[in-house]
């Protein structure tokens, strides 16, 4: 069993108790435990249950790399799945749930799949459920979905609150580890500003556990002063708690600090995502030691040797009574030192090696009395939840049992693949190293930055590098390298010295033993999260998957949250070997960001809530609030559907907003139409150019409907433009086109008639515009007074400046109603009070409000079109009948030639009508009028669609436009449009002008 | 006519890290041209003792005040009840030139954070270096905080005044808010 050890635990604060529930059960561990940690003490080695065969599982790592003990954390609006305990820090009142099993831990039915395991390859679901198709979509998937994943999804709203934060500095230090403390000090000596990240609490990554001296001092000391030194360093910044996620293009990275996890009671963000800008980047990103593949390696209690060591030394805590420790390399005997320092019992150190003499690391094992077993190997793990034993075999051979020794660990040592997934995230190459049989970054070919040289330089073990000695000389090389490529003249000073270790060389071991047989190889676990066996990747192998990433699919090797941390450098040894090739012909498969998962909350920062979105409000906004608006979004902007009044439907206050425009006054918040000013003495070329219609005749005072194409002749915008003097223009836009239209002005000047003399601004939200709309419109304006408005003055389609009411506004008389209309702006800073004004002298005019709603059935009922709606990126002004207003004079417009293509041109190109539904009935908005015949894929032809559709209160009736095929060839002709609820409804084609076709009512 | 409201009726807070004031109404007006011409010079400060800026920079004296927009473009700072002062002085000192001068006052909002914190709340928004040794007093930064435009200068080394759009000034407040919110200190600079 694991227990707390009586002394030990350097991480540990022995005073604080905390306590924690694991599956409802109360325990207790200590401040600076990790979950993992106090989950050992507590005698839970047992934690999950894997993937596939809802195999048992336990802790087998300490670090991020940990691929099993992922739990159910928090409750409610804390609640997350997926928790890794290996890097969940213990804080008192943490609840934490185990995940994939049913109905218990203990107890799994889904274990059942684990006998089934034989007839569960590689692939199964592939084979097994194609046939016959269309039970994969309603049978399968659904089954096989509910069956998959591991935590279960959240359901409340996420309780915390997320950041992000632009950090700019020279020199990054990703790794606080004694290669990343060495590196930065090198590097700020230089006086470059450093930034250190380091992703656990704690710095000197594992040195003070694996011990060693630096300049005479334990490496702990030694890492203490430096951390010290360093944070007094003004150009330094420490930052613990932080993971380097992702190194991206031009020296960009992303850092993720949990600055909440472990204290949930702080006030403040949980998480904060650093953006941040480094001249160069280092990664001191050390390395994480490999599983060995044995027959039952899945067992709980067969753990990284490493990491027994790191429960020993910084937890004080015992994974097992009694640890048999297996190996190939000289490091895992760390760990049978530490465990027996610790006081308890290793029965057999396993090394897979034949040497020819004693390593260093042997002799002191056996000095110490342990049993040093060269050559020999497991052969498989006795045990089912718990290990019980090994059974002991040579590695050289194909498992025949030697022995059996009973323990209730085993420490496995693979040797270990430096972390070069940072240095790979932006296409450094890696090199294979065949002494220490790992990839390790190829500094030759580092990431490539916008000045051509790499911008990012690995140190420590992370380049490969896994001796103290040379570990502390690297990383002064890479310091120096990094602040002299971020432009600061290194100052040299010498590595410290460390004692060197004397390490003989690891020998690789891809399968243990060596001649293990099919059934030895089905229970050597590669991916312990995805249930991927040796057996299951030589299947790939042999089933034709040969290149690495089909490989990596097909099987699920390193595809699970842990991204194959453990599995993958074992995974591809496994694959070259079973195609026969060398390790680097196989190759990676590719590292992407993020190193571990991050929290979607942390991505989002400060986006949610009332920031989610930025909503634009116009100087009325509040008003239109405070009086019933029902909100309609249109781009960011939200402009009023329709006010209603209490005891009032949505459609009723519709209905009776048309009728009082159409029979009094409505008012419309048109803030939000675009203005954009255009003015030079080529201001009047450009917007010739711009338009499909002629814009240089226009006279000052007066204004003009136009039309925008793109280069391709497709319609982008309409409004009305108003000519200020000889060589100023102000151009509305639609509500949504103001940024893109204005945008699309300045891209045209700047590219194309750079040396046009026209400038542009976007003066949208200078003012506050308004339409008075309504027979009642010109007595509202008399009233406030201060210029003549009357038809003479001021004529359909003129504009003029003035005052009314003492504002100083300028009056638009133009309609998208058919009503005698005026749009008046005013400077923003007075809109809301223009406004009040214009309610109080419409008051007994019947002015009212008007919303969104409102304003599209005036206009569909006079047949105006409406960007959008009409239109949707394939319509030209052609297919909308719109031929009036493009100019045959002009020798060009954007769009011009486009609009001469044939097909363009083809007369069965679908055209705009009115529709006339038989019933009166309002027709499905976007629905289809149906053809003879079915098409090539078997659907109804179709011979036209609705592009807008109302209940017109005017007619009574319902009204709507759609685009027909030869459609205004074919007036009064009956169409049928299908709905959706199978029934049909008949309509007929009609002009789209439902209401006064002369226009007399505008005109008075 | 009634008096100009700005986009926030001058609302402040100081729950969190900085205090966050929306300021009234300020004049301000594009100018378009040739930035190297004396037309454009004299149109932008005469009458002032302001000079030229820089790129990345503003000249700020009072109410008065000229930023660098981009190599055709400034932005003319001035009392709100100056603007139509200062574009007839404009428009006449660039009579006969190409160029632009166009009232901007009423389409945006100001909005100052203060405190010694506010560097880093202004950082956790807008991607630019603001570290006391990259961005100092007399410099000015077209960017953007989180999802929308924005524009800022430094007032002095502890207080930041943002110009962004007037309908998006409640989202700008809302969000220095949650920037600023207690215990989301950075210490970074």
């Amino acid at each position: 069993m694991s227990t707390r050890l009586a002394t030990g635990g350097r991480l540990l604060s022995k005073d604080k108790a905390l306590s924690f529930t694991f599956n409802g059960r109360r325990l207790r561990g200590f401040s600076g435990d990790t979950l993992a940690s106090a989950l050992l003490a507590n005698d839970q080695m047992l934690v999950g249950r894997s993937f596939k065969y809802h195999r048992p599982r336990g802790i087998v790592a300490s670090g991020a790399e940990e691929p099993n003990g992922l739990v159910n954390m928090g409750e409610g609006g804390r609640f997350e799945p997926n928790q890794r305990i290996t890097t969940t820090e213990l804080f008192d009142g943490l609840t934490a749930t185990s995940q994939n099993h049913w109905p218990s831990l203990d107890f799994d039915v889904g274990a059942i799949n684990s006998k089934l395991a034989r007839f569960l390859p590689a692939g199964f679901y592939y084979k097994m459920f194609i046939h016959p198709r269309p039970l994969w979509k309603h049978v399968y998937e659904p089954i096989i979905r509910r069956s998959a994943g591991l935590g279960r999804a959240p359901t409340a709203p996420d309780a915390d609150t997320y950041e992000h934060f632009h950090a700019f500095c020279d020199v990054l230090v990703i790794g606080g580890g004694v290669a990343g403390l060495q590196a930065a000090k090198a590097a700020a000596r230089s006086g470059a500003r450093v930034l250190v990240l380091e992703q656990t609490p704690h710095w000197g990554g594992r040195a003070p556990v694996d011990g060693g001296t630096v300049d005479g001092k334990p490496v702990d000391k030694f890492v203490e002063e430096l951390v010290s030194e360093l944070a007094d360093m003004p150009n330094v910044t420490l930052r613990n708690r932080t993971m380097g996620a992702g190194v991206y293009d031009h020296g960009y990275v992303l850092g993720y600090e949990q600055l909440g996890d472990h204290a949930p009671e702080k006030p403040g963000p949980r998480h904060r995502l650093w953006r941040i800008r480094a001249g160069h980047v280092l990664t001191a990103t050390g390395a994480i030691e490999r599983p060995l593949p044995f027959a039952g390696n899945d067992v709980p209690g067969v753990m990284l040797a490493s990491a027994v060591r790191d429960y020993v030394v910084n937890y004080g805590v015992s994974p097992g009574d009694r640890t048999v420790v297996v190996t190939n390399n000289d490091n895992a005997y760390l760990t049978a030192i530490a465990l027996k320092y610790a006081g308890l019992s290793v029965p057999a150190i396993l090394d897979a090696r034949v040497l020819p003499t004693d390593s260093p690391a042997m002799e002191q094992a056996k000095a110490l009395g342990i049993r040093v077993l060269m050559g020999h190997a497991v052969s498989s793990v006795k045990g089912g939840k718990r290990v019980t034993g090994v059974a002991v075999c040579s590695q050289s051979g194909e498992g025949a049992v030697l022995e059996e020794i009973a323990c209730d660990v085993v420490a496995m040592s693979g040797g270990w693949s430096p972390v070069v997934h940072l240095w790979s995230h932006c296409g450094g190459k890696l090199l294979w190293d065949e002494t220490q049989a790992h990839f390790r970054p190829d500094v030759d070919k580092a990431p490539i930055g916008a000045d051509g040289h790499g911008f990012v330089t690995p140190a420590g073990c992370a380049n490969g590098v896994m001796q103290l000695d040379a570990i502390l000389a690297d990383a002064v090389q890479a310091g120096e390298i990094a602040c002299a490529a971020a432009g600061f003249r290194a100052r040299h000073s010498d590595a410290p010295t460390a004692e060197p270790s004397g390490e003989t060389p690891m020998t690789p071991v891809w399968m243990m033993p060596q001649g293990a047989g099919i059934k030895l190889r089905s229970k050597a676990w590669l991916d312990y999260q995805n249930d991927v066996k040796v057996s299951d990747v030589q299947l790939a192998a042999q089933e034709g998957f040969e290149s690495v990433e089909h490989a990596k699919r097909y099987t699920t090797l390193g595809m699970a949250t842990d991204q194959g941390k453990l599995s993958n450098i074992n995974g591809l040894a496994t694959l070259a070997a079973a195609r026969n090739v060398a390790i680097p012909q196989v190759g990676t498969t590719t590292f992407r960001p993020p190193y571990t998962p991050i929290s979607m909350g942390a991505i989002g920062g400060e986006a949610r809530g009332d920031v989610f979105q930025p909503l634009r409000r116009t100087p009325m906004h509040d008003w239109h609030a405070a009086n019933g608006a029902e909100w309609e979004p249109v781009g960011h902007w939200r402009r009023p559907y329709a006010y209603r009044r209490s005891g009032e439907s949505t459609h009723e206050a519709v209905m009776r907003e048309v009728r009082n425009t159409r029979d009094k006054l409505g008012l419309l918040d048109a803030s939000t139409l675009g203005k954009i000013v255009v003015k030079g003495p080529d201001a009047p070329r450009f917007l010739d150019m711009l338009y499909t219609n002629m814009m240089s005749t226009l006279k000052p005072g007066k204004c003009r409907y136009g039309l925008m194409c793109s280069e391709n002749g497709f319609l982008i915008d309409d409004g009305v433009v108003a000519r200020i003097d000889d060589d100023t223009f102000l151009c509305h836009t639609t509500t949504g086109g103001a940024e893109r239209i204005h945008q699309h002005m300045e891209e045209w000047l700047q590219t194309e008639w750079w040396d046009w003399k026209v400038h542009v601004a976007n003066v949208t939200e200078q003012y506050a515009q308004i339409a008075v709309v309504g027979p009642n419109a010109r007595t509202a304006l008399e009233r406030l007074g201060g210029m003549d408005v009357g038809k003479d003055a001021l004529g359909f389609m003129d504009w003029a400046e003035g005052t009314l009411g003492g504002f100083a506004v300028r009056v638009y008389r133009i309609s998208f109603s058919g009503e005698l209309s005026y749009e008046i702006a005013v400077d923003a800073s007075h809109g809301q009070a223009f406004w009040d004004a214009l309610m109080v002298v419409g008051a007994d005019l019947g002015a009212m409000p008007y919303g969104t709603e409102c304003l599209h059935i005036l206009r569909a009922e006079k047949g105006f079109i409406m960007i959008g709606d009409e239109t949707d990126g394939t319509v030209i002004p052609q297919d909308l009948g719109l031929d009036w207003a493009i100019s045959k004079k002009k020798e060009d417009y954007l769009g011009k030639r486009a609009q001469a293509r044939s097909h363009m041109a083809d007369p069965t190109r679908w055209k705009l009508v009115g529709l006339e539904t038989e019933d009166g009935s309002v027709l499905p908005d976007g629905a289809y009028a149906v053809a003879a015949g079915e098409n090539a894929n078997g659907q109804r032809n179709t011979q036209g669609r609705v592009t807008s559709t109302y209940h017109s209160p005017t007619l009574d009736r319902g009204i709507a436009m759609g685009l027909v095929l030869h459609g205004p060839d074919r007036m009064g002709e009956v169409l049928e449009f299908p709905r959706l609820d199978g029934t049909t409804v008949k309509a007929k084609i009609v002009s789209p002008v439902f209401y006064d076709p002369q226009g007399e009512k505008q005109n008075v | 006519m009634s008096e100009p409201v700005s986009a926030l009726h001058g609302i402040s807070d100081d729950h969190g890290l900085v205090r966050i004031t929306e300021l009234g109404p300020r004049g301000m007006i594009t100018l378009r041209g040739d930035l190297a011409s004396s037309a454009i010079k004299k149109a932008a400060t005469k009458g002032t003792d302001l000079s030229l800026p820089g790129p990345g920079q503003a000249v700020l004296s009072g109410d008065d005040g000229v930023a660098w927009m981009s190599p055709d473009e400034l932005l003319v700072m001035c009392a709100y009840d100056d603007v139509q002062a200062r574009l007839a002085r404009m428009t006449k000192a660039t009579q006969g030139k190409h160029a632009l001068a166009v009232n901007v006052s009423d389409a945006r909002a100001v909005i100052e954070v203060s405190g010694t914190r506010a560097r880093e709340v202004v950082a956790k928004l807008a991607p630019v270096d603001l570290s006391p040794d990259a961005f100092t007093p007399g410099m000015f930064r077209r960017t953007r905080m989180a999802q929308v435009a924005a524009a800022f200068w430094m007032h002095d080394d502890t207080t930041f005044r943002i110009i962004c759009f007037r309908s998006q000034a409640r989202y700008v407040f809302d969000l220095l808010k949650v920037a600023a919110q207690p215990g989301s200190e950075v210490d970074y600079f």
